[in-house]
């Protein structure tokens, strides 16, 4: 899907932008792009290595796995490919409580770590698993108590009340993320996504034949 | 049953409920690191150099992610700079027209998705325009409290792992971006008409 997604982006922004007269500028657009994304990357490095370093020391330490063994319930419903009380289960934890505080610095380190964890656990190292698009739903759809950007631009633009929007921003991001899991859980039992499965065995042995 | 709706939506607007998450907000990573740094140290884990053999992965996560960001960024880019969102709004606002969501907000939603300060930036000009306490500012607040940037998110979290084949994840995230925009319509005209 992606691959349509990309290309549709790149094909109508060329169409429309000859039509407009504004191939200068989404040539311009492409460039600065690229570079933006590097800066966003390269300045992950340090929150990352900060995040990775306390984990480790929450892994050895013993915290992680009893986060995962505090939510097994949930985790067994939401996860069923992943085995009880595996560190991943407490990474997802501690990544999805960082999003809920709007910790945004913390929650991404969490998350990627989550993310390698249940890349362990994935057989094909390309194809992403059910249980990374669970909780890559989780993410892009996480629900935020506090939405302190938007509150600082309606507070500056001299709002009466500036945080009258978390109660609603509350109800419809709670909405918008339960919508993206069950619609994970659900599209993950279609025929094309149960042929494309990374973790069915019958779909390991055709890559090894293939391959 | 919408009016009871409305009174347990609004006490979480309450500004002590609001003072009340700022201080967990904050008090969260200190009392986070405290209780690693110290379970750890009781488990006479070797805290320093655990520290230094995780923290090493750092760089290369944040390597790995370049070729995915950059993939989805110019995309992202050259579309929001041809004025294609221009024709997508003039294409969809008959629909959002019906569920009685103003077509001044329809570019939020559909650049929430796609850019995080693309989408900032529209509301913020909404709200300089029309109010922050206008119907229109507080939709356009909510819309954008409401999600994350869906193509950003997976492209650092699939790029951080090296995964290129994301299944139904797209669609997934998509459908909550969609759920999301009707449930704002639907709370902010419940609770601010």
């Amino acid at each position: 899907m992606l691959n349509y997604i990309w290309f549709g982006l790149m094909i109508i922004a060329l169409v429309v932008g000859a039509i407009n007269g504004q191939l200068t500028e989404v040539t311009n657009a492409a460039v600065k792009s690229a570079a933006v994304a590097v800066e966003i990357s390269l300045g992950l490095i340090g929150i990352m290595a900060m995040w990775l370093g306390i984990m480790k020391i929450a892994e050895e330490g013993g915290l992680i796995k009893i986060l995962a063994r505090a939510i097994r319930p949930v985790a067994r419903f939401l996860f069923p490919e992943i085995p009880d009380g595996h560190p991943a289960i407490g990474a997802m934890m501690m990544n999805i409580t960082a999003n809920w505080l709007g910790l945004g610095n913390a929650a991404t380190p969490l998350g990627l770590k989550a993310m390698d964890q249940l890349q362990s656990l994935n057989l094909s190292k390309d194809t992403a698993s059910n249980s990374q698009i669970t909780f890559l739903a989780i993410n892009t759809a996480s629900i935020t108590f506090i939405p302190m950007t938007v509150i600082a631009v309606r507070a500056e633009l001299g709002s009466m009340n500036p945080f009258e929007i978390i109660s609603t921003s509350i109800f419809a991001s709670t909405c918008a993320c339960i919508a993206a899991i069950t619609a994970s859980r659900i599209l993950s039992k279609l025929p094309a996504m149960q042929a494309s499965n990374p973790m069915l065995q019958t779909n390991m042995e055709k890559e090894v034949t293939n391959g | 049953m919408v009016d009871s709706l409305a009174t347990v939506v609004n006490t979480a607007s309450d500004p002590l409920f609001t003072t009340i998450m700022k201080s967990i907000s904050n008090l969260a990573i200190p009392f986070l690191l405290f209780v690693i740094v110290t379970m750890g140290f009781i488990k006479k884990v070797k805290v320093y150099e655990v520290f230094v053999d995780g923290a090493k992965e750092g760089f290369n996560v944040a390597i790995r992610i370049i070729p995915y960001l950059v993939a989805i960024l110019v995309a992202i880019g050259m579309f929001r700079a041809s004025g294609a969102m221009d024709w997508l709004v003039a294409l969809i606002s008959p629909a959002t027209d019906l569920i009685g969501m103003p077509a001044e907000t329809l570019p939020v939603a559909l650049m929430r998705p796609l850019s995080g300060s693309g989408s900032l930036g529209i509301v913020t000009e909404l709200i300089n325009t029309h109010g922050p306490d206008s119907f229109i500012g507080r939709l356009a607040s909510t819309l954008f409290g409401s999600t994350e940037t869906t193509f950003y998110v997976l492209a650092v979290y699939f790029g951080a792992v090296g995964i290129r084949k994301s299944r139904h994840a797209v669609a997934s995230g998509l459908i909550g971006d969609f759920v999301g925009v009707m449930a704002a319509v639907f709370i902010c005209r419940i609770i601010f008409g």
